[in-house]
């Protein structure tokens, strides 16, 4: 079972169990990396009716190690869709009401084109192959999609992390295009010590011997060690420390005392080599390498002279940020720049702090207060568009 | 800040200043009364800076358009005319630098219209002369170590900073105990002893 686990990334990556969009060598993707990207493909779910004029789609962008399965149960894990609490009948970003469209990444794992993606020119994976992959290509092949449904404007797009960088980039490469825009514990920018990280977590991928130089899907090997340990890491970083103490403090794991060895004697420790190994049958590492390097490029007021204002200059979107008081990876102080920037360019826009101790993780979470200012600001955007 | 029984005569006032579809800023914005009252009256395309994180999350779960800021820090992010009007409710006398502030209001706003307790009431003139002790009425409930309020001006200051920093006094209310208008005809000095709140539409 676990053997049939881990072959399903796979087969997700170029037959994904999702609506797929398929562009030929006519529809290249030119990619910032310099190079072009044909033929490729955009794996994507999508939730509800689009209304008779187009007006009513939500765009939702997921984080680092998200997928196209916002809502539904996911076909690797079982799981329920990652923001299954937020979207669907009757919830806040209620599906009876807006079209919600949700692809998968370029350079992601789930049938989007990504480093496991058969390279049509050899027959064999991408893996390094694959030109880095940027926030802004990822949004260029979702503008692709959205033409592709035939929608001019969409109502919203929305997104945590680095989902909120997509919301950014949206905002501010394709202004008339987004009606309301809602970036969630984000930035504009990768901060040193979020690449600082990242590099950390590519290093123990790198350092798995049964990475190969990126080449183990045709050895029929993983680094599923080094990406482990990736995801630990990472992982403490979604957290905070407050959450951690309260959950697991110095709680022993199944055992009354100390065993004076390195097994996982601390809860904490049990707990990260759950998430560890749990991540690893679900995500390719090639695409954990392709995803945190999106992440680290990301810079939006390097690509606007270096003033971020000018990055929003003259735009009619409505912007909610959101976010968390014991986020660390982005923290507030990340958000409030983008809302200085906004304000310099005279934009509408709101902005919470949502009091919590959840951490960076908060954005996937049951927090009421997010929930309300989301379900505020979209009724408010739905009002001024008529959609109500 | 002003939990008296005379805010909604207060924002009456402020509303009825304000021309129906105009862009309006509103600094300290509170829970969202008064930019709601705009929304709803008069159609303007509302924004709100609110200092306290609770009263934020309040105003965007009503569909507001506010950020979390502070006055004294955060109105120098905006353009210059970005709105019609700046209103600062009940908020000049809690910022550090009320001079700088109405500055930038008249930056932001081709009009400002400014709100604040008259400390000139007859009320607070008798507190101190009889009774020694720094006032605590109805409207200004806090002892003078716990107020959020630290910069109070009378009417009559209030003009004077007019003055100084340029800016013409369009109109002023001054609104008696009751929370009834006392009219403009009457001379300052009668408006700085008998006005309990005032109303001012400046311009630069």
């Amino acid at each position: 079972m676990a053997v049939l686990r881990a072959l399903k990334p796979k087969s997700e990556a170029d037959n994904p169990s999702s609506k797929v969009l398929r562009f030929g060598p006519d529809q290249p993707l030119m990619l910032e990396a310099g190079t072009v990207l044909a033929p490729f493909q955009i794996a994507y779910q999508t939730y509800g009716e689009l209304n008779a004029d187009k007006s009513n789609a939500v765009l939702v962008c997921h984080a680092l190690t998200g997928d196209q399965h916002v809502a539904n149960t996911n076909p690797v894990t079982g799981k329920p869709g990652w923001w299954e609490m937020l979207i669907g009948p009757g919830k806040v970003v209620d599906t009876n009401r807006y079209f919600v469209i949700c692809s998968n990444v370029l350079g992601g794992c789930l049938g989007s084109t990504g480093p496991a993606s058969t390279n049509p020119a050899t027959g064999r994976p991408y893996a390094l192959n694959l030109p880095v992959i940027t926030i802004r290509d990822m949004v260029r092949a979702q503008a692709m999609l959205v033409d592709h449904l035939g929608i001019d404007q969409l109502f919203c797009v929305l997104g945590g992390s680095m989902g909120g960088m997509q919301v950014l980039e949206w905002a501010a490469s394709h202004k008339e295009r987004v009606f309301c825009a809602l970036p969630i514990a984000t930035g504009a920018r990768h901060s040193s010590q979020n690449i600082a990280f990242h590099e950390v977590g590519r290093q123990a991928v790198m350092a798995d011997p049964d990475w190969l130089g990126g080449d183990y899907l045709i050895a029929g090997k993983r680094p599923q060690k080094g990406l482990a340990v990736a995801r630990m890491a990472a992982h403490i970083t979604y957290l905070s420390e407050a959450a951690l103490q309260r959950k697991f403090g110095r709680n022993l794991q199944d055992r009354q005392h100390l065993t004076f060895g390195f097994d996982a004697d601390f809860q904490i420790e049990s707990y990260l080599r759950h998430q560890g190994m749990t991540f690893v049958d679900r995500f390719d590492a090639n695409s954990y390498l392709y995803m945190t390097r999106a992440m680290d490029y990301f810079d939006l007021a390097a690509d606007y002279g270096g003033r971020l204002a000018d990055a929003f200059a003259g735009t009619k979107t409505r912007f909610c940020l959101v976010s968390f008081t014991s986020d660390w990876l982005f923290p507030t102080s990340e958000s409030r720049e983008v809302v200085h920037a906004l304000n310099a360019a005279g934009a509408s826009v709101s902005f919470v702090e949502i009091e919590t101790d959840k951490g960076h993780d908060a954005f996937l979470l049951n927090e009421p207060e997010m929930f309300a200012a989301i379900d505020g600001f979209l009724r408010s955007a739905a009002r001024a568009q008529g959609l109500s | 800040m002003s939990a008296n029984s005379n805010t909604r005569v207060d924002l009456q006032v402020v509303a009825d200043l304000i021309r129906p579809g105009a862009r309006v800023l509103d600094v300290g914005s509170g829970d969202g009364v008064l930019l709601e009252l705009l929304r709803e009256a008069k159609q303007v395309d509302g924004r709100g800076v609110e200092l306290s994180q609770r009263g934020v999350n309040e105003c965007v779960a009503r569909g507001l358009s506010v950020i979390q800021g502070d006055a004294d820090t955060d109105l120098v992010f905006y353009p210059d005319n970005g709105f019609d009007y700046v209103i600062l409710s009940q908020t000049l006398q809690a910022t550090r630098n009320p001079k700088q502030v109405l500055t930038e209001l008249l930056r932001i706003g081709e009009r400002a219209i400014v709100s604040f307790p008259n400390f000139g009431h007859w009320r607070v003139r008798l507190s101190l002369l009889l009774r020694g002790r720094m006032p605590v009425t109805r409207d200004l409930p806090y002892s003078w170590y716990d107020t959020p309020n630290i910069h109070f001006c009378t009417i009559r200051d209030f003009v004077e900073l007019c003055n100084d920093i340029g800016a013409k006094v369009e109109s002023a209310t001054a609104l008696d105990a009751n929370g009834q208008k006392i009219r403009f005809t009457m001379p300052w000095w009668f408006m700085n002893f008998f006005g309990q709140q005032a109303v001012f539409l400046l311009r630069r």
